[in-house]
């Protein structure tokens, strides 16, 4: 049972948590502008890296979203921010 | 090919078994292939099968990293069905249980499929009614399905929870009578010798670090073992298969997540079917040794690591006594975790990517097993013609950007 | 019968406390503190058991999880355990024991007979044959054949288990001396130490063998040690299992006794001092009752004075066993030390044969006697004393590596490659004051020095293929070295193909006492070094641990627990009967009788005078702030910063791929205050989709996103009489229009209204704190009967609502459908900033006009209901489904069938007739607009 440190409560079990989506999916806009295969790679692509990643997360019992950097092999937790320019 | 019987038994029997040969062939790279396949999973071995035996294409070799069959075909509920709903998918998945039923005659090794049948059981009227939508598209799309009444489901399984307090109660659901389970080993092992004896390469403990491309087109792979040259590359990697493609710049839509399988210390008959809950979410069948396997949701976290979680475990376990309150006599014996490729929308990724000559099989999530010979087939085929099967186009990577996928999850609010 | 008691040794059985039991129908005799197994080694019986395949008689073999032959199903009390180990059960008065996989009983078992054919049923033999045939044909032999024990249908154990989370700073994990050691210097240092021990006592070896721990009597050392490690605020548990390794630093363990316990521990570190087991000798026939380890023999001498025979054999290669010898001689039997050795120190007192090693057993239904160079030595029991495994599976299970020490023979931890620091025997350290010192060092939280490599003193001891007969490596699933080069005659030389092809290590003893052996004899056959060969993976649990432990209480109520309405009881009392709709235990209908008479009933009632019906799920999301109305543009299809204050407004919210996720109104209170309204299964989704949006794009001091869903009752009074019966009931509603909000004063609360619809008629939603749900609810009901109205449950509410063709997210939508798939084109072809979603309505296939769309469907006139999930086909050509029955029911005050479907292109084939199939019976319909009923909307505002 994995242990995930929220940036405004802490460390938790990892049942608290909710993965979202890997860190850097910048959305395209306006619609217009974005080709289909643009969108779909928005939408759908993932790196899902053997070692280290940085992802988004929700911490589902205080509904923050952060950054989470871990390692999805080792399992090793490296790092939790708060989303950019947000105080934790 | 050495042919295995009652007779060979018998006679080997009395010869001490000193004459048996080995199932397949340990093979060493050769320089050049007309095709290799990456993986040497199911999925990976049944494509060269069907690559010899029914395209003629023999100078083939199968690269595993590590030992056949090791991956998630060895690490799963063994479950084969086709109780599907979307047409694409029943097709795809028809085609995986028609090639089943003639296997192990086929391929002279018996692969144990045992088609008990399988019930998806409801609880709740508005379940019910989704599960005749989906035995009415199993019809529909030429498969044995059909709804079950409570009576008759309860008949299919009589230890099922049926006390005042039973927080699910079996209302009815569907059934497939042809579905069923298959030893997952002898799959492999199967389609391993089948397609030694045609002339496949099966070389194990040989892990593909690289993918060479000349001009837009696959040239070769680079392994553990030295460069091997092929102008057709097959990949069927499951969970490793992002990482392959990463060496080609391709990024696929898949995660990849733990799943959990467990298993109880064997006893005497006392489940004779393949069962889902879908108010647990729990699956359950009865091994040939006498174990219950069971397996429920993924672990939520993205891993590449082949261990559960204990959330899950208690959630999966307290699952399977809520059906069966009979089965808190029994202890767990053992719990494994595979690696599984989960696709957004649950459904495979069969078809052309990235370099001309290199084609995927993956994200077949948490039921890759049932597909096993439709997998190698459709695979065996695009590597063979360089073009789709009828039934392998609706799962081409592009159905992503032209959106049209296939959410099965969606489409029938069953997860598979 | 050899087996004996011995009239005084028995540190653990009370011998005042006589008791009783039957095995396989005869009545044993015991005491309290016996096992099952010293009870009935004590009271001679031989043939405990019969293996999984070939139905061998099988007798005791070792003294813990390890053991593979003794397995029972116990019967006590109205509680019933099948597969139960006799070494972990604890003998009481009045157990019927039943040996497993044998008929009638492990003595005289039919199946026996098996064993004659066991050259043609080699490892693996049945995948080369039954192939002939479906397999189906062949299963059901097969099955019955297999399998140990029995499930007792009628027995369901409760589903009390109590589940507990706790943390500690150091978790030690096993008793033995050098936990103990390493506990007590832990607790010293002022640590929380969790110490876990899985006997019913700590002491570990010493227990049977006695000594001395850091000079104290071993005894007063481990009474020492509790008192020291509950003074630093651990705890010492016996009788529990830790039997899971999880990642960063969780484990699961198992507290047996009459209330079970599942722990689930956090521990900031973790010292392994799991011990090992005994390793057993391969020679032919080694798997005859009365061939035993034995270090089990000196545990239930010491433990219980239960000795196994009175002409002994005991087979060595060290003089860790000669203790084993000695005691047993003390105690009165005849034994032989058989010392693999050439040149041994001279054992006291003890008869040895140097040089040797039994060849074979002798005897079919037990030793007889053993074969040792040649001759045949009679005797009644062989002790093997084969070395060591260390226990591993626990560093294995966190992800820790293994090396092969060749001095030691064995395959121990290697450091740094999991987060525990591993101990004593575990590690291979038999020496007891070399354990203790490592315990003392990894207590005081040093890393321990490497061990110095040991040099080889002899050829390990192996199985060996020369050897004539048959050699067990895997007792239970009757795994031989011959299995072992069957499988390396035919490629599976990797472990784990070994492991799968022969069963070996599949057991219920989980490998302990055969992986080594098969890793060993796999190495040996493909000339291969035991490293290269490599090692299976273990996985949790470490023993069987009960599925009712790991299930815990969550059963029944407790499994999946409902939300329950805070009106629930007075709604039961007025006779509602209940359903589980969407996790939320709600009305159906109100009376008894038929559930579809009454729904028809009912749903005319609102149609004709004034209904209520309990609407509080609904879910409610405050958003409030100057960004609020930008927040709900964006998460929305329909635009809500439009919306003017005081007045709602229906809308849907999309997934970013397009997918209708859910529906409901918005209500706009103030400028920068709306409530969204939420489907009731979907309230967290939405409000976390909300969330993101908040955070990642509209910025988080701008508006804030609050769920009060389970604040609030909301009452919904719906039909003509509506307005009538809320002023009845005293209420001063304002004078709203359609989609019109206000609030009144409620007892000193405010008392939310919306004239909101989901019926098609006109419709008051009321919602009051939960505090004051109760005086509503009676307020309202008083007024009822004056109007001849009545309470109405979900099922007339989803009637009311289809025959006005509202749809129900999840029931009339699935998965791919979008918005203009419900006739809502409107934003997506008008809207020009950014929403959710909204890239996704333009792609190739949303654009399509043969998307699956919203339509109502009618049967001829008289023609019966059509059943929900039935599918739309074409009249001609391939048949296949253009989409399927969503929705149906019969309409009490159309007085017919109605139905809703979506359909391929449905919106260009309103009129025209349709099939339908059901089951392989196929009909027609006529495909209508969704709305069956009041299609201009009349009744919203009352009688039309």
């Amino acid at each position: 049972m994995q242990r995930f440190p929220c940036p405004f409560c802490g460390p938790r079990d990892e049942t608290e948590f909710h993965f979202a989506v890997e860190a850097g999916h910048a959305r395209p806009e306006p619609a217009g502008a974005v080709s289909d295969a643009a969108w779909a790679a928005y939408l759908y692509e993932a790196a899902s890296p053997k070692g280290t990643t940085r992802e988004v997360w929700l911490h589902l019992t205080c509904g923050e979203y952060f950054l989470l950097t871990r390692d999805t092999l080792t399992r090793a937790v490296n790092a939790s921010e708060p989303l950019p320019g947000v105080a934790p | 090919m050495q042919r295995y019987s009652a007779l060979s038994l018998l006679r080997q029997g009395l010869a001490g078994h000193k004459g048996w040969q080995s199932a397949w062939s340990k093979a060493t790279p050769k320089p050049a292939y007309d095709a290799v396949i990456i993986g040497g999973g199911g999925h990976g071995l049944a494509t060269a099968y069907y690559l010899a035996k029914a395209h003629g294409l023999t100078r083939v070799a199968v690269l595993e990293r590590g030992w056949i069959g090791g991956g998630n075909t060895g690490r799963n509920t063994t479950v084969c069905r086709s109780n599907y709903f979307f047409p694409e998918s029943v097709a795809l998945y028809d085609l995986a249980l028609r090639l089943y039923e003639g296997l192990s005659r086929e391929i002279n090794y018996n692969v144990m499929l045992s088609q008990r049948g399988m019930l998806i059981a409801a609880h709740t009227p508005a379940q019910m009614e989704i599960c005749n939508r989906i035995a009415n598209a199993m019809q529909i799309n030429g498969v044995d399905g059909k709804l079950m009444g409570a009576a008759e489901a309860a008949a299919k399984v009589p230890l099922a929870n049926t006390a005042p307090d039973a927080r699910y109660k079996l209302m009815g659901g569907i059934w497939q009578g042809r579905a069923g389970t298959a030893r997952h080993d002898a799959v492999a092992w199967g389609y391993a010798r089948a397609a030694s004896a045609l002339g496949v390469d099966i070389i194990e403990t040989c892990e593909v670090t690289g993918i060479d491309v000349q001009d837009g087109a696959v040239t070769g792979v680079e392994t553990t073992l030295g460069p091997i040259r092929t102008e057709r590359l097959g990949i069927a990697a499951a969970g490793a298969t992002p990482g392959l493609m990463a060496h080609v710049d391709v990024t696929l839509p898949i995660h990849d997540y733990a799943l959990q399988a467990f298993v109880s210390e064997p006893v005497k008959p006392c489940l004779d079917t393949v069962l889902l809950y879908l108010g647990t979410g729990t699956y359950v069948s009865q091994s040939d040794k006498g174990e219950l396997v069971f397996g429920g949701g993924l672990d939520r976290v993205p891993t590449h690591g082949q261990r559960g979680n204990l959330p899950v475990q208690e959630a999966v376990t307290a699952g399977l006594l809520e059906m069966f309150p009979a089965f808190g006599q029994l202890r767990l014996l053992r719990q494994w975790a595979g690696v599984v490729d989960v696709v957004s929308d649950s459904s495979p990724l069969i078809g052309p990517a990235g370099p001309e000559g290199v084609f995927i099989n993956c994200g077949w999530g948490t039921g890759g097993f049932k597909a096993i010979p439709a997998g190698g087939w459709l695979l065996a085929h695009l590597l063979a013609k360089g073009t789709h099967h009828e039934i392998s186009r609706p799962f081409d990577l592009r159905r992503f950007a032209e959106g049209r996928l296939i959410d099965e999850a969606a489409g029938s609010g069953i997860a598979h | 019968m050899s087996g004996w008691r011995h009239d005084s040794l028995g540190a653990e059985i009370d011998r005042d406390r006589p008791l009783r039991f039957t095995f396989d129908g005869l009545s044993v005799p015991g005491f309290e503190g016996d096992t099952l197994a010293s009870a009935l080694m004590a009271a001679g019986h031989r043939i405990l058991g019969r293996s999984f395949k070939y139905h061998r008689p099988r007798g005791l073999w070792g003294l813990g999880a390890e053991e593979p032959n003794a397995v029972f199903d116990i019967r006590h009390e109205g509680s019933y355990l099948p597969n139960a180990r006799a070494t972990l059960s604890y003998a009481q008065d009045g157990m019927q024991v039943a040996s497993v996989n044998a008929w009638p009983s492990a003595r005289r078992d039919a199946f026996g007979l098996l064993d004659l054919a066991q050259r043609f049923l080699p490892a693996g033999f049945y995948y080369k044959t039954f192939m002939r045939l479906p397999w189906r044909i062949y299963e059901p032999m097969i099955r019955r054949m297999a399998g140990l024990g029995r499930v007792d249908p009628d027995y369901a154990p409760d589903a009390d288990g109590v589940q507990i989370s706790a943390a500690c700073d150091v978790l030690v994990i096993g008793a033995g001396p050098a936990g103990l050691a390493a506990a007590r210097a832990a607790a010293e240092a002022g640590k929380t130490v969790w110490l876990l021990e899985d006997a019913r006592h700590p002491g570990g070896a010493l227990r049977w063998r006695g000594g001395e721990i850091d000079g104290t009597p071993w005894r007063d050392y481990a009474r020492d040690t509790s008192q020291a490690v509950e003074a630093a605020g651990g705890r010492v548990m016996t009788d529990t299992s830790l039997w899971g390794a999880f990642d960063h630093g969780a484990f699961a363990a198992w507290q047996r006794g009459p209330r079970p316990r599942h722990w689930r521990i956090r521990a900031a570190r973790c010292i392994l001092a799991s011990g090992a087991i005994e390793r057993p000798l391969w020679f032919a026939d080694n798997d005859r009752p009365g061939v035993q380890s034995a270090e089990a023999a000196l545990h239930h001498l010491a433990l219980y004075g239960s000795l196994p025979g009175r002409r002994i054999l005991m087979a060595t290669d060290s003089d860790h066993s000669l203790p084993v010898a000695r005691a047993l001689k003390d105690a009165g039997a005849e034994v032989t030390v058989i010392d693999r050795r050439a040149e041994v120190p001279e054992a006291t007192g003890l008869a040895q044969i140097t040089g040797a090693g039994i060849e074979a057993a002798r005897g079919r239904r037990g030793v007889t006697a053993a074969l040792v160079k040649g001759e045949e030595i009679p005797c009644d029991t062989i002790l093997c004393a084969g070395g060591w495994t260390p226990s591993v599976h626990l560093w294995c299970q966190a992800g820790g590596r293994l090396d092969m020490d060749e001095g030691r023979d064995m395959l121990v931890p290697r450091p740094g490659t999991a987060p525990m620091t591993v101990i004593g025997a575990a590690t291979g350290t038999l020496d007891l004051a070399a354990a203790v010192a490592e315990g003392l060092a990894a207590g005081a939280g040093k890393t321990p020095a490497p061990k110095a490599p040991k040099p080889r003193a002899r050829a390990p001891l192996r199985p060996d293929p020369a050897r004539p007969g048959r050699q067990w490596l895997d007792l239970q699933n009757d795994v031989t070295l011959k299995d072992v080069a069957l499988a390396a005659r035919e490629g599976f030389t990797s472990v784990e193909h070994l492991k799968r092809y022969t069963t070996l290590g599949m057991a219920t003893d989980q490998g302990r006492l055969s992986n080594f052996a098969g890793l060993a004899a796999m190495a040996a056959l493909t000339n291969r070094s035991v490293a290269e060969t490599g090692t299976t993976t273990y996985r949790p649990p470490f023993q069987p641990v009960p599925l009712s432990a790991i299930a815990g209480p969550a059963r029944g109520a407790l499994y999946h627990p409902l939300k329950r309405l805070a009106l629930e009881e007075a709604h039961r009392a007025a006779g509602a009967r209940f359903r589980d709709y969407g996790g939320w235990l709600r009305p159906s209908v109100y009376g008894q009788g038929d559930e579809a008479a009454l729904a028809q009933s009912e749903a005319r009632t609102a149609r004709t005078t004034v209904a209520i019906f309990d609407a509080s799920p609904l879910g409610k999301l405050e958003v409030i702030g100057p960004g609020a109305a930008a927040l709900l543009d964006f998460t929305g299809y329909v635009r809500m910063s439009t919306l003017r204050p005081g007045r709602a407004r229906y809308g849907f919210m999309l997934s970013e791929s397009g997918i209708v996720y859910d529906d409901g109104v918005v209500l706009r209170l103030g400028a920068d205050h709306f409530v969204v309204s939420a489907s009731s299964s979907h309230v967290e989704g939405v409000r976390f989709v909300l969330e993101d949006a908040r955070q990642d794009r509209i910025g988080r001091a701008s508006v804030f996103v609050h769920d009060v869903t389970q604040a609030y009752v909301t009452l919904t009074v719906t039909g003509p009489d509506a307005r009538a019966l809320c002023r009845a009931a005293g209420l001063a509603l304002p004078d709203l229009p359609h989609m019109g909000v206000g609030e009144i004063a409620y007892q000193g609360a405010r008392l939310r209204v919306a004239r909101i619809s989901f019926t098609g008629d006109m419709s008051y939603e009321l919602s009051v704190p939960a505090r004051h749900a109760q005086t509503l609810r009676a307020r309202l009901d008083a007024a009822l009967a004056a109007f001849d109205g009545r309470w109405i449950g979900l099922e007339a509410v989803m009637l009311l609502r289809a025959e006005k063709g509202y749809v129900l997210i999840g029931k009339d939508t699935d998965g791919s459908t979008m918005p203009q798939d419900l006739g809502w084109d409107g934003p997506r072809a008008r809207r020009d900033d950014e929403y959710l979603g909204k890239r996704s309505l333009f792609t190739p296939e949303a654009a399509s006009t043969a998307r699956r769309q919203l339509v109502g469907l009618r049967v001829p006139e008289g023609g019966q209901p059509i059943r929900t999930g039935a599918h739309l086909i074409p009249d001609t050509g391939l048949r296949r489904s253009l989409g399927f029955v969503t929705s149906s029911y019969v309409s009490p005050v159309l007085d017919r069938p109605i139905a809703l479907a979506l359909l391929e292109g449905g919106l260009q084939k309103i009129g025209q007739t349709v099939r339908l199939f059901d089951d392989g019976v196929v009909r027609e319909a006529v495909v209508t607009a969704p709305c069956a009923y009041d299609p201009e909307g009349e009744r919203l505002d009352g009688r039309a």
